[in-house]
């Protein structure tokens, strides 16, 4: 949401040379350090470009802050381990059962305290405290047995549910439910209040969500890790590759290494994969924006008092689209982890997750879907690349200094180079250029 | 006695702690609600400004301690307190200078200063991690106990343990200082009183003759202090470590929504009951419980929660605040 909404004119030239310029510099990385790490960062960068379209749609199309994009990555990225691994044997039996009446009771016990507090009038506080209480000991009962049974199945591959098995394309879709009911949740409770209290809330529940992946063994082995979640569907394995003749052949026939060949083709498969998400969510939302629901989301972000003249319901309206946002979140979420092959809780870092996306949004035009894409390409590009570039930076200038303390203070302390580059860009951009690159038209 | 056995072990585990926690909380939510009260924005670099105050009180007191300087039995970090709380205070008044100015000029929107404050999280971030690195530092010194496991048992002879350890007890007795000094300020000096006036009714404040960039200075500076004060504080009690600076702004939003954002009496009582809920949900009772109930041995720990879902504490009261008291037990602003 910037602060001047004039519709300036901006050159029609503009996305495409900035368009250029990322391909470019994607590039140069190709040429100077590989096509692995090119294409890697390419990957990542439209991982995070997905998240930034999340996140634009609640930013900059309702203006909505979003402060737990973590949170919803995090629970999307549950959804390969549920879906597309291959279920533990024995542990449904052992304790599934278990979990699903352990969480049937909690909600039992919740619908309990909302029906006595509507119906009852006097001694209601004391009445719900006691149902809760209650339906807490009886979860407690029946999920702690069940919990150390699963855990206790093979505990050093295993000790966790499993999935169902089903293919990893499932499970992305799936991803953006888990988000949206995270999403709905925080939403209905947090939205139609003051602004920032969305932002307070949803610090805290991805701070929780990311809590409950790293602790809850039984669901997704916790900080033990989940590895080898399959490769969504026409995403081969490099080993396969190597071992097929017909592509050794192919390979060597390019003056390719077959090695060398398999990882790129790998990260290619995963390309166009993403390729045709980000295309089919960017048609999707442009769509929908240009429809009479877009011009709405546009009238309220724009004067909310006007719009809640015409009779539009604005908590509403903004509890459907910060639902729809985190649900692109999930989906993202779902597809780094199956970008990844493993599920790593404690990789999780609000700076990295949640707060460079902002960057990737307000940088990249907030509202505009095609300044997200470049936002996010071009913040992960400049975050990896800050990575390397810090410490080169700081030797060069700590190196007419003699060697000692301080010097070596500075040296490793230049890792921290991108934080500092990430806060000034944000902030320069929200000074003296709020519509960001590509500005909304 | 088991009666007494169990108050001992409450006190020790459970109110000891928990008042510790609350008084650092509520020093952290009286910066934040004031920020919130005069600027009007929830200022997410918070946390950030308190490792970077803490950061400074590490390096200066690392200096005494390097010449010789000792308080005895106290820590020397509260020397360096003052050092802290300027180099914190110039930081703040140089990003508002140079950052917020500008939005209070154009009038944005809460929401937008919410975001710029985020800019300003990386870059402090990144300051304190430069000044200071990312590793784990203790810099509590002086006497560890005022009564230790040992004297307490050859004061009283009882079995169960009280430990006080002397940076519990510095920290009450500084943040009830701050607090007293706080509401000397605001509610009896003219500045104080300016700042409140502009809080409640910006124009009317205006109108009257307040300097604004004067009340926002003083602002800044008393919100350095806090900050300041609360980090040095937590960081003596539990070890300084960036990370869980920005980590604790989450309970701190919680503490000062859950008084009544903008109201500083409400931060206060904000703090304590977060605290409170946080130690006494993730309390193991099973000890207490033992005594209480002569003859009972329970099986589990009687740990409600985990203590690795201490957030969720903060979370689920802030959900229930929102829901069914959106302004706060104490009635903050609603803007």
């Amino acid at each position: 949401m910037s602060t001047s909404r004039q519709p300036g004119e901006t050159s029609p030239l503009r996305a495409p040379l900035f368009f250029a310029i990322l391909a470019a510099l994607i590039l140069l990385e190709g040429l100077t350090t590989g096509w692995n790490s090119a294409l890697g960062i390419l990957n990542m960068g439209l991982i995070s470009a997905i998240m930034a379209l999340g996140i634009n749609l609640q930013w900059g199309t309702a203006g909505l802050f979003n402060a737990g994009a973590m949170g919803f990555l995090a629970l999307g990225g549950l959804a390969p381990v549920l879906i597309a691994m291959p279920p533990t044997p024995g542990a449904f039996a052992a304790g599934g059962w278990g979990i699903l009446l352990a969480f049937a009771l909690a909600a039992a016990a919740l619908v309990g305290a909302v029906l006595a507090w509507r119906r009852m009038s006097r001694f209601r506080g004391l009445a719900v405290v006691a149902i809760l209480l209650l339906g807490f000991a009886l979860y407690r009962l029946a999920f702690d047995p069940a919990v150390a049974a699963i855990e206790a199945i093979n505990p050093s591959a295993a000790g966790n549910l499993g999935g169902l098995g089903l293919p990893t394309l499932v499970s992305w879709p799936v991803g953006a439910l888990l988000a949206a009911g995270a999403a709905w949740v925080v939403g209905k409770t947090a939205l139609g209040l003051r602004s920032d209290y969305l932002a307070i809330a949803t610090l805290g529940i991805a701070e929780i969500i990311v809590a409950v992946l790293k602790n809850e063994q039984w669901l997704d082995r916790g900080v033990l890790n989940v590895n080898g979640i399959p490769r969504p569907w026409p995403v081969p394995y490099e080993i396969d590759l190597q071992s097929a003749p017909a592509f050794v052949a192919r390979a060597e026939s390019w003056g390719l290494d077959p090695t060398l060949a398999s990882t790129l083709l790998v990260k290619l498969a995963f390309l166009a994969l993403f390729l045709v998400v980000i295309l089919l969510l960017i048609w999707a939302s442009e769509l929908a924006l240009k429809s009479p629901w877009g011009r709405m989301m546009h009238a309220i972000r724009d004067n909310e008092i006007s719009a809640a003249a015409m009779g539009k319901n604005i908590t509403r309206r903004h509890l459907q689209v910060f639902v729809l946002g985190s649900a692109v979140i999930g989906l993202a979420g779902a597809m780094m982890i199956s970008l990844d092959g493993q599920m790593t809780p404690a990789s999780y870092n609000p700076l990295r997750y949640t707060f460079l996306i902002l960057v990737m949004v307000v940088v990249g035009g907030s509202g505009s879907n095609w300044g997200s894409v470049l936002g996010g390409v071009l913040i992960w590009y400049l975050w990896v690349k800050a990575g390397d570039w810090g410490p080169d930076l700081m030797q060069a200038a700590m190196a007419p200094l003699p060697e000692g303390d301080f010097k070596s203070h500075m040296i490793n302390s230049a890792a921290h180079m991108r934080m500092l580059l990430m806060g000034a860009l944000l902030l320069l951009v929200l000074r003296f250029s709020p519509r960001g690159l590509l500005p909304e038209k | 006695m088991e009666l007494l056995n169990a108050l001992v072990a409450l006190t020790n585990y459970v109110i000891i702690p928990a008042t510790s926690y609350g008084a650092q909380l509520a020093l952290g939510a009286l910066g934040v609600t004031l920020i919130y009260a005069v600027l009007r924005f929830s200022n997410f670099a918070h946390g950030d400004t308190m490792a970077f105050g803490t950061g400074v009180v590490i390096l200066v007191t690392w200096g005494l301690q390097a010449l010789g300087v000792s308080l005895g039995p106290l820590p020397v970090a509260l020397l360096a307190l003052p050092v802290g709380i300027a180099a914190t205070a110039l930081l703040l008044l140089g990003t508002d200078r140079v950052v917020y100015r500008y939005y209070r000029g154009i009038r944005a929107a809460p929401v937008v200063l919410v975001m710029v404050s985020v800019g300003v999280m990386f870059i402090m971030n990144a300051l304190t991690r430069f000044l200071i690195g990312v590793d784990q530092i203790d810099f509590a010194d002086g006497e560890r106990f005022i009564i230790s496991a040992r004297t307490w048992n050859q004061m009283t002879g009882m079995r169960e343990p009280l430990t006080l350890r002397t940076t519990q007890v510095i920290t009450v007795v500084t943040a009830a200082l701050v607090v007293v000094a706080l509401f000397w300020f605001l509610n009896r000096t003219r500045t104080g009183k300016s700042m409140r006036a502009f809080s409640d009714n910006e124009d009317l404040a205006l109108l009257s003759g307040i300097d604004p960039d004067r009340v926002v200075r003083v602002t800044w500076i008393i919100t350095a202090a806090l900050a300041t004060v609360a980090g040095t504080l937590y960081g003596l009690d539990k070890s300084f470590k960036a990370f869980t600076y920005f980590q604790i702004v989450l309970p701190i939003f919680a503490s000062a929504i859950v008084g009544g954002i903008g109201n500083p009496v409400g931060a206060i009582a904000g703090g304590f009951i977060i605290s409170f809920s946080e130690v006494g949900l993730t309390y193991a009772w099973k000890k207490v419980a033992g005594y209480l109930i002569p003859g009972w041995q329970p099986d589990g720990l009687l740990q409600l929660l985990s203590t690795d879902y201490k957030f969720a504490v903060s979370f689920v009261i802030l959900l229930l605040v929102l829901i069914f008291r959106p302004t706060g037990i104490f009635r903050g602003k609603v803007v």
